[in-house]
């Protein structure tokens, strides 16, 4: 058994007695919070420089961004997304209720299904609960309503952002998530994602579509 | 004893002698190095992050023993299975068991150095299970039967025409016409042949970046989103991972993601950076059905109570590796060991507990570079000189015991230094015979043998100083 004879070597290492209240309480007040640490300046600016920031290096880590003045233009503008890229039309979506919610009909000739991804998926749809300025990122969080499986296996990703939800810093983005999901609660499964998958393994040539999607194509939604 | 260091000898010298490798290490090694200063420039606060990073590492290492049992707390609460080793052998066979009680035939892994160092991969062939490597350098590499040269850049040694030569006898079932010349076509290959073995395996291993106490959580970054896969698609996901890498906080966490994907390879953030917590929830569409985490020990919590602790700050960027001068000569594979460059030359004699590996920290030349790059100031040079003294402490060292105690002696007496000097000086002005060079050198002959020794011009300096001109009687 290995878990006391790991923690007694530790406690002997550290010149500690296991039972020491004291530490128990400062480790316990550390945990309780708030810890707050430096968070870069770049975070902390005006809503339309943080959108622009966030697109700006989005677009730089490889990712095509589509910007829409209203919800109801998403599916046409994942259709000639996809038209322009050459590749079938269809796309699958996890059952979120924003997502349920868009004029699917406008799209005539794209097929949508609902879903965790399976193989022969070509493109899958998410809806991101925050977009993090400070590197570009999409927060997405998996649910019986987003399946993770979606922004990883087919290989073109879309993720529709409302630019309400773009923040400055990660630390903004769970703030949002919580408020979302409840205090202390995780999804099973977080992504920050940053761009399309990719390797620099060959030849040192930085190459899209390693074992993620090829291509990320990013909506945002701004409603005016 | 000297064993380890003319194996570091031999490989270095088969390194330098690769005009391949030599170049790889020039782009890959010295690209990342170049992308990292931009990065850094792109980020003021970036030095300010290293103190705070120093600080919330050194904070959970100094209450290791809370934080562990925080993680295996939330974790469990969570539904993962927190299983704790003692050794490297006791990871293997923890991670043998649980494959085993999931009937377990194939196994795909995304990279984990952790593995590497408990020799993972031959310890489940030997039980007769397919394990098969997903992020693509160490795919390449596995395929090879060649270890890591590069703990984030695994394959920087190979050229694109060694990989299509290699994806031809290995990919048998593939057309023999195909086009292989562009690195696009060689990942499209990978990328076809390895997604049948992550929709098939029976258990998926991934490595965890940081380890998440107040939530028991992991977290893995990668660029190719193998690790997401890796993770997402067998019925069992284990995450095997060492005890130092855990955190206090996500918010403890982020400020450590700042650091590191711009000091590996200059990027904001990898493009994908996943936090994992637990299994399969109820009403999941996809999602492992198990989730374990394996955390090991071996020999880490001694590290804890020696004059070397700050190396368990280590967050594995590799930039103590792009900025080194001797890594950046001779490679990853040269240091034979599974942790190669600085961070290699101070970990790896305390994990494999032999005085052996200890001669690795000779393969520095103290520059102190590795100690400026590192995010989490990990004092590199003074951790390395540590393992110089207790490799000179040894018995077999006396040779240079006796030659550094001759110099002492001289150094604190002038009439001996006068006279050591002027002796040297001569006898090299003579071997120059006017040359201006010495071109072998009795004794040192192995450094001569590479380079020529500008020879002295035949006085010491103390004697030209005495004889300068203004000094000179008018």
């Amino acid at each position: 058994m290995s878990r006391p004879k790991v923690l007694a070597r530790i406690c002997t290492a550290l010149r500690v007695d296991p039972l020491d209240t004291a530490r128990q309480r400062a480790v316990a007040a550390r945990l309780a919070g708030p810890v707050r640490h430096v968070v870069p300046a770049r975070c902390r600016q005006e809503k339309p420089q943080l959108a622009r920031q966030f697109e700006g290096f989005l677009g730089a880590q490889g990712a095509d961004v589509i910007k829409v003045g209203e919800p109801g233009e998403i599916p046409g503008a994942i259709l000639s997304y996809l038209r322009d890229c050459a590749v079938p039309l269809a796309v699958r979506k996890g059952s979120d209720p924003y997502l349920a919610a868009l004029p699917w009909t406008t799209a005539p000739g794209l097929a949508v299904q609902s879903g965790a991804a399976r193989p022969s998926d070509t493109a899958g749809l998410s809806r991101a609960v925050a977009g993090v300025a400070e590197t570009g990122t999409l927060v997405l969080a998996s649910d019986p309503h987003n399946p993770a499986t979606l922004a990883l296996m087919p290989e073109t990703h879309l993720v529709v952002v409302d630019s309400e939800t773009i923040v400055g810093s990660y630390e903004e983005a769970q703030r949002r998530l919580e408020a979302e999901l409840g205090p202390g609660v995780l999804p099973r499964m977080l992504n920050f994602i940053s761009g399309p998958s990719r390797t620099g393994d060959i030849g040192g040539r930085l190459v899209m579509g390693a074992h993620g999607p090829r291509r990320l194509a990013v909506l945002i939604v701004a409603t005016e | 004893m000297r064993q380890h260091l003319s194996a570091f000898e031999a490989g270095a010298g088969a390194a330098l002698a690769d005009p391949r490798l030599q170049r790889a290490l020039t782009d890959v090694s010295g690209g990342f190095a170049a992308a990292r200063e931009r990065a850094v420039a792109a980020l003021p606060e970036f030095a300010a992050l290293r103190d705070i990073a120093r600080d919330i590492k050194d904070h959970t290492l100094a209450n290791l023993d809370l934080y562990l049992e925080e993680f295996e707390r939330n974790a469990t609460a969570a539904g993962t299975s927190v299983h704790w080793a003692s050794t490297a052998r006791d990871a293997c066979d923890i991670v043998l068991e649980i494959c085993r009680a999931a009937d377990a035939r194939l196994i795909t892994k995304s990279k984990s150095m952790v593995s590497e160092e408990i020799g993972l991969n031959a310890r489940l062939k030997a039980a007769a299970l397919e394990v098969v490597e997903t992020d693509l350098g160490e795919y390449l590499i596995q395929i090879r039967g060649e270890q890591p040269s590069h703990i984030i850049a695994p394959a920087i040694h190979l050229g694109t025409d060694d990989i299509a030569d290699d994806f031809r006898r290995r990919h048998r079932d593939l057309p023999g016409e195909r086009a292989l010349s562009q690195p696009e076509d060689l990942v499209a290959e990978a990328r076809g042949v390895l997604r049948p073995k992550m929709l098939k395996a029976d258990v998926g291993i991934t490595g965890a970046n940081f380890l998440v106490a107040a939530t028991g959580s992991a977290i893995v970054v990668t660029n190719e989103g193998n690790a997401d896969l890796t993770m997402s698609l067998p019925k069992v996901h284990i995450v095997l991972t060492s005890i130092e890498k855990v955190v206090p906080t996500l918010v403890d966490a982020f400020a450590l993601l700042r650091l590191l994907a711009r000091s590996a390879t200059g990027q904001e953030l990898t493009a994908y950076t996943t936090l994992i917590t637990g299994a399969r929830r109820p009403e999941d569409g996809d999602g492992p059905q198990a989730c374990h985490v394996v955390l090991l020990d071996n020999g880490r919590s001694e590290l804890l109570g020696s004059d070397l602790r700050e190396v368990l700050r280590c967050i594995r960027c590799g930039a103590c590796m792009n900025d080194c001068p001797v890594y950046g000569a001779v490679g990853g594979h040269a240091y034979r060991s599974v942790y190669p460059g600085p961070l290699g030359a101070v970990l790896t004699p305390a994990l494999t507990g032999t005085a052996e590996a200890a001669e690795l920290a000779e393969a520095s030349t103290f520059c102190g570079r590795c100690e400026q790059v590192c995010p989490v100031e990990i004092p590199l040079v003074s951790l390395m000189r540590r393992w110089r003294e207790a490799s000179f402490a040894h018995d077999a060292a006396w040779r240079q015991r006796a030659l550094l105690r001759i110099w002492a002696f001289v150094a604190q007496h002038p009439r001996a230094y006068h006279l050591a000097a002027r002796i040297g000086v001569g006898v090299l002005a003579w071997l120059a015979r006017g040359r201006g060079i010495v071109r072998a050198l009795p004794f040192a002959n192995r450094w001569t043998r590479h380079r020529d020794l500008p020879a002295p011009q035949g006085q010491t300096f103390q004697r030209q100083w005495a004889r300068r001109p203004g000094d000179e009687p008018s």
